[in-house]
């Protein structure tokens, strides 16, 4: 069978190549989905750990349930603040967003 | 009313006048004199009454009127004040009384009063001929302050309340010399007086304090009365080979010698002339220069303890008899070649004066007393006699000026002022001449008082006083200070007759001499009064045994005056060889001067100058004494006060030292802010902020703004923990 | 090697793929297409893992809201990122390493729990996938109701909030009144 250890290693790269996207993409919605990707990295392992070390507690599920609404309402507000500082600056890559700097 | 409170009134109605006068009624002149002088005659009053009580008191000598009260605690003791009416201070009394109270009447008409305040005379100087005088009040004031200060010294009943009214007197001699203080001459003259007095003084509170310290009190009852304690003052020895008696009595004497003005103090009293002619009656002739008299008198018992009558005079003794009697001859001497009327008076009482100190250095104590109080009387006389002669004079100078002023109308200024001859000397002998038809009672009373002053016999007090110290002196063997004071008499005589001749005689030398007019009542009255002393007062003191007149009436001086001493003095033996010199010279001395002055015409000079010649301009210069302690006194001691004192002590080291310590201060200032306060510690401040501001300027590029930075460097240290937990703490 | 492994390999390597392609895209759209494969390959392994009713969520929501989204948000943003310049800033290569490391820690830490190298999961078969379960958790005071509520409320808030942000900036009103 699968050894839970492939579920967790699959998440890790997932979410590494997340963090890569966040951390690397210049368009912040670039950014956005690089989130989106480590999001689903962590419900993956949740899921992962649920399936394979409590399956009766129903916890796990709900996590990932609660993550999902998390992850749509941040992705809901972000961008309505991308589409915000779009409107004002007529630019969304992140290395121009610097007014809260020196 | 019991005597010791009466006695302890007498000096207050002259003080309570002052302070009244200062304060409420100076604008009034009437209401001021009247003050001044309805107290003197309640001090006057008094003074009557308590010598009536002293007189009509058997043994006064042993039962004075006396109260004293302790003032001021020294510890377990306390100094006192209080009173003492022993025979001396009851005859000083009398005479102080009516001399003072005939000096104040005369003032009020000397300051013209009842005349017109002119408009050009200002404060402080001498009115015009016959204007009111301008500070009037505040002469009453004064006066009335001097009188309070004689009062007291003749009533005190110890040395300390002597002391006291002794400066109170001082300081009204130095307001009252200085009175006309727009005159430069009267400013020094008032300086003069009080620095000469005040060295005097300084002995004078040595000796209090030597004899306090001696004996622990100041009374005269408990030490001048006091047996056991003058023969201990008389044995143990002080220092220069005097006993402490003779320390003492020197000491004290030598304040006689500043305020009776005996050589070589004697130098102020001739410049106190710049004052008004009461005050040099009051207190240059009758009381201020009297006191130094009175103290040598009190101070009798300590200067003769030791001494036994006939015997030989103490070392104090000594000092003081020839003092008096050497001053007694200078002083007449150069009152011979004075040619200003007040000026031959001044030197006329420093000469008496000498005599009245010679008579008490040798012992004749009733003598000396008995001249005291004579001479008062007619010096006093004397002096308001000289004061009227000037009113005249003035008036007479005022009248030709102003008429030689409309003589020539077109040089006319504003009326009375421009002045077109030479202004004439009112003063000056020399100027007057023939004013015995113009002021005849003036001239009367001033004869009977030159014939006191040269003891004219028989007749006037002056000669009884006098024959009395003759007669001592010679009696005791004296025989210098007996000759001495017979020259001085010859003397005397002289130039008072050519006093007389040069003033009342002849014809007028001047115009203004020739529009002289007698004085007001106010000024004559007390005139007349003083010359009926001048005359009756030497009749109380005839001796017991005098050839023909002895014996009718009681020698009362000498039964009375006597007492005040713990010994009775015995009454001499009758000489007739002091009695002929006395007349002798008397006599001989008035003829010289008529003879010599009786024509001297207007403009001439003084016949004495062309027959003494170099020996004139020496006695007409003082024997230049002034000029001499200005060489070595004054002018050392103003170079001492500018040149070392100021400009040396207080300039250059005090304000150097000042400065210096400033200059120090500002450097070690200066120094600090340099190299501690700017560097340091502003430099540690600025260092924290500027260092934080630096750290900061430079800290802050790390905030770029993006957000993608602050992300990596977030997750590259997660890396780094990371590896750190896996790697090297597995 | 079973089917199911063979499955999950398959439906592993082309998630990894995607999500690859997601941030190494240049153009946008791209990128957001590359999401969804993304997304639907996760869809696959929640099936693959018995978390049935998960897998539709994922696909509702994830691809059939927030995907959309965020192709809505690209193409509103369109006009002035016409896809130039550089896809990645200027030091992205730090964000490699510091992505590798990461990773290298990640399994490092996954390697070390001999535990999760188990072979299989446990309780096989199950017996429904715990739907009515997870459905009674939901509503249930003792158990996850708040949890529950206090999600609902944040959606609101993030309703709000979004509309509030990405409001138009009111404009000024001419003449006074």
């Amino acid at each position: 069978m699968i050894p839970l250890s492939w579920y967790l290693t699959l998440s890790a790269l997932l979410f590494s190549v997340g963090v890569f996207g966040v951390l690397a993409r210049r368009n912040a919605i670039g950014i956005l989905m690089g989130i989106e990707l480590m999001l689903n990295a962590v419900n993956l392992n949740l899921v992962a750990f649920w399936r394979y070390l409590t399956p009766t507690a129903i916890a796990g599920q709900v996590f990932t349930l609660i993550v999902f609404a998390v992850a749509a309402s941040e992705a809901a507000v972000g961008l309505a603040l991308i589409i915000s500082i779009y409107r004002r600056r007529s630019t969304i890559a992140a290395d121009e967003i610097n007014l809260m700097k020196w | 009313m019991r005597p010791e409170i009466l006695t302890l009134l007498i000096p207050l109605p002259p003080l309570l006048a002052f302070g009244l006068i200062v304060l409420f009624t100076n604008r009034s002149n009437r209401l001021s004199h009247s003050v001044a002088i309805g107290a003197m005659l309640l001090s006057w009053a008094l003074a009557m009454a308590v010598f009536f009580l002293a007189v009509t008191t058997p043994h006064l000598g042993e039962h004075p009127i006396e109260l004293s009260f302790p003032w001021l605690p020294t510890g377990t003791t306390s100094l006192s004040l209080g009173v003492l009416i022993d025979p001396l201070s009851a005859a000083t009394l009398f005479f102080v009384a009516w001399t003072c109270l005939a000096i104040f009447v005369y003032s009020v008409g000397y300051h013209n009063f009842g005349q017109r305040r002119e408009a050009h005379d200002r404060a402080g100087l001498p009115p015009h001929g016959g204007g009111l005088e301008p500070m009037y009040a505040r002469f009453f004031a004064f006066i009335s302050l001097f009188a309070f200060g004689m009062l007291t010294l003749v009533v005190s009943d110890n040395l300390l309340l002597l002391f006291v009214g002794w400066e109170i007197m001082g300081l009204c001699s130095y307001l009252l010399i200085g009175f006309w203080f727009g005159k430069d001459s009267a400013k020094k003259a008032m300086v003069k007086a009080f620095m000469t007095t005040r060295i005097g003084d300084v002995f004078m509170l040595l000796g209090l304090a030597y004899l306090y310290s001696a004996t622990g009190t100041l009374n005269y009852r408990a030490i001048l009365a006091n047996e056991e304690v003058l023969h201990h003052l008389a044995t143990t020895p002080a220092f220069l080979g005097l006993s402490i008696a003779g320390a003492c009595g020197i000491l004290l004497f030598m304040g006689t010698v500043g305020k009776s003005a005996q050589f070589p103090l004697h130098v102020w009293l001739p410049d106190a002339m710049e004052g008004p002619t009461p005050v040099s009656a009051m207190i240059h002739a009758a009381t201020m220069v009297s006191a130094g008299v009175y103290l040598t008198l009190r101070i009798f018992p300590l200067l003769s303890a030791g001494w036994e009558e006939g015997g030989a005079l103490t070392p104090a003794m000594v000092v003081v008899s020839s003092i008096g009697a050497f001053t007694a001859l200078f002083a007449a001497t150069i009152a011979v070649a004075q040619n200003d009327i007040k000026r031959v008076l001044a030197y006329s009482t420093i000469s008496q004066l000498g005599y009245m100190i010679a008579a008490v250095g040798i012992g004749a104590f009733v003598a000396g007393a008995f001249h005291l109080i004579t001479h008062a009387f007619f010096k006093a006389l004397l002096f308001l006699g000289s004061g009227s002669v000037i009113h005249g004079m003035e008036h007479g100078v005022a009248a030709t000026s102003a008429d030689a002023a409309h003589a020539v109308p077109g040089q006319g200024g504003p009326a009375g002022v421009h002045k077109v001859k030479a202004h004439v000397d009112p003063q000056d002998m020399l100027n007057m001449g023939g004013l015995r038809s113009k002021m005849p009672r003036t001239f009367w009373t001033f004869l009977v008082g030159g014939f006191a002053l040269a003891g004219f016999p028989l007749i006037t007090a002056g000669f009884w006083s006098k024959d009395e110290i003759f007669a001592e002196a010679f009696a005791g063997g004296r025989l210098v200070v007996f000759a001495t004071l017979a020259l001085a008499a010859l003397l005397t005589a002289f130039y008072t007759m050519r006093q007389i001749t040069l003033t009342f005689l002849g014809q007028p030398r001047t115009e203004a001499a020739g529009h002289a007019h007698e004085s007001k009542w106010t000024m004559t009255l007390p005139l007349i009064v003083l010359a009926v002393f001048a005359v009756a007062a030497g009749w109380v003191g005839i001796p017991h045994d005098f050839p023909l007149i002895g014996g009718l009436l009681p020698n009362w001086m000498h039964d009375f005056v006597g007492g005040t001493l713990l010994e009775h003095p015995h009454p001499i033996e009758f000489s007739p060889i002091p009695l002929l010199t006395s007349i002798a010279v008397s006599l001989l001395g008035l003829l010289g001067g008529w003879l010599v002055y009786r024509n001297v015409k207007a403009g001439a000079p003084d016949p004495l100058v062309r027959a003494l010649g170099p020996v004139h301009t020496l006695l007409h210069r003082k024997y230049y004494f002034d000029e001499l302690y200005d060489r070595f006194v004054v002018s050392p001691a103003y170079w001492l006060a500018e040149s070392f004192t100021y400009l040396f002590l207080d300039r250059k080291l005090i304000d150097g030292f000042l400065h210096g310590v400033a200059e120090v201060a500002g450097r070690v200032g200066a120094f600090l802010r340099g190299y501690i306060d700017l560097p340091i510690v502003n430099g540690a401040g600025d260092l924290v902020g500027e260092g934080v501001k630096r750290a900061g300027r430079s800290g802050r590029i790390i905030q770029t703004g993006r957000v993608q930075g602050y992300l990596v460097v977030g997750v590259a240290f997660v890396a780094v923990l990371l590896s750190y937990v896996l790697l090297v703490r597995p | 090697m079973s089917v199911l492994q063979v499955v999950f390999l398959v439906t592993g390597f082309v998630t990894l793929l995607a999500g690859v392609m997601v941030v190494a895209s240049p153009k946008l759209i791209h990128a957001a297409l590359w999401l969804i494969v993304s997304l639907a390959g996760v869809a696959v392994l929640f099936v693959l893992l018995n978390a049935d009713f998960l897998a539709v969520v994922q696909v509702v929501v994830y691809i059939g809201a927030i995907a959309i989204l965020i192709i809505f948000a690209a193409m509103l943003t369109r006009r002035v990122m016409t896809d130039s310049g550089p896809t990645h800033n200027p030091t992205w290569w730090l964000a490699l390493v510091s992505a590798l490391v990461l990773l290298g820690g990640l399994l490092a830490l996954i390697l070390q729990v001999p535990a999760f190298a188990q072979a299989g999961p446990t309780g096989l078969p199950l017996a429904d996938s715990g739907l009515a379960d997870l459905g009674t958790s939901l509503v249930d005071a003792n158990r996850f109701l708040l949890p529950f509520e206090v999600a609902s409320v944040l959606l609101l808030a993030a309703l709000i909030g979004a509309m509030a942000v990405a409001r138009p900036a009111a404009k000024p009103e001419e003449g006074a009144e």
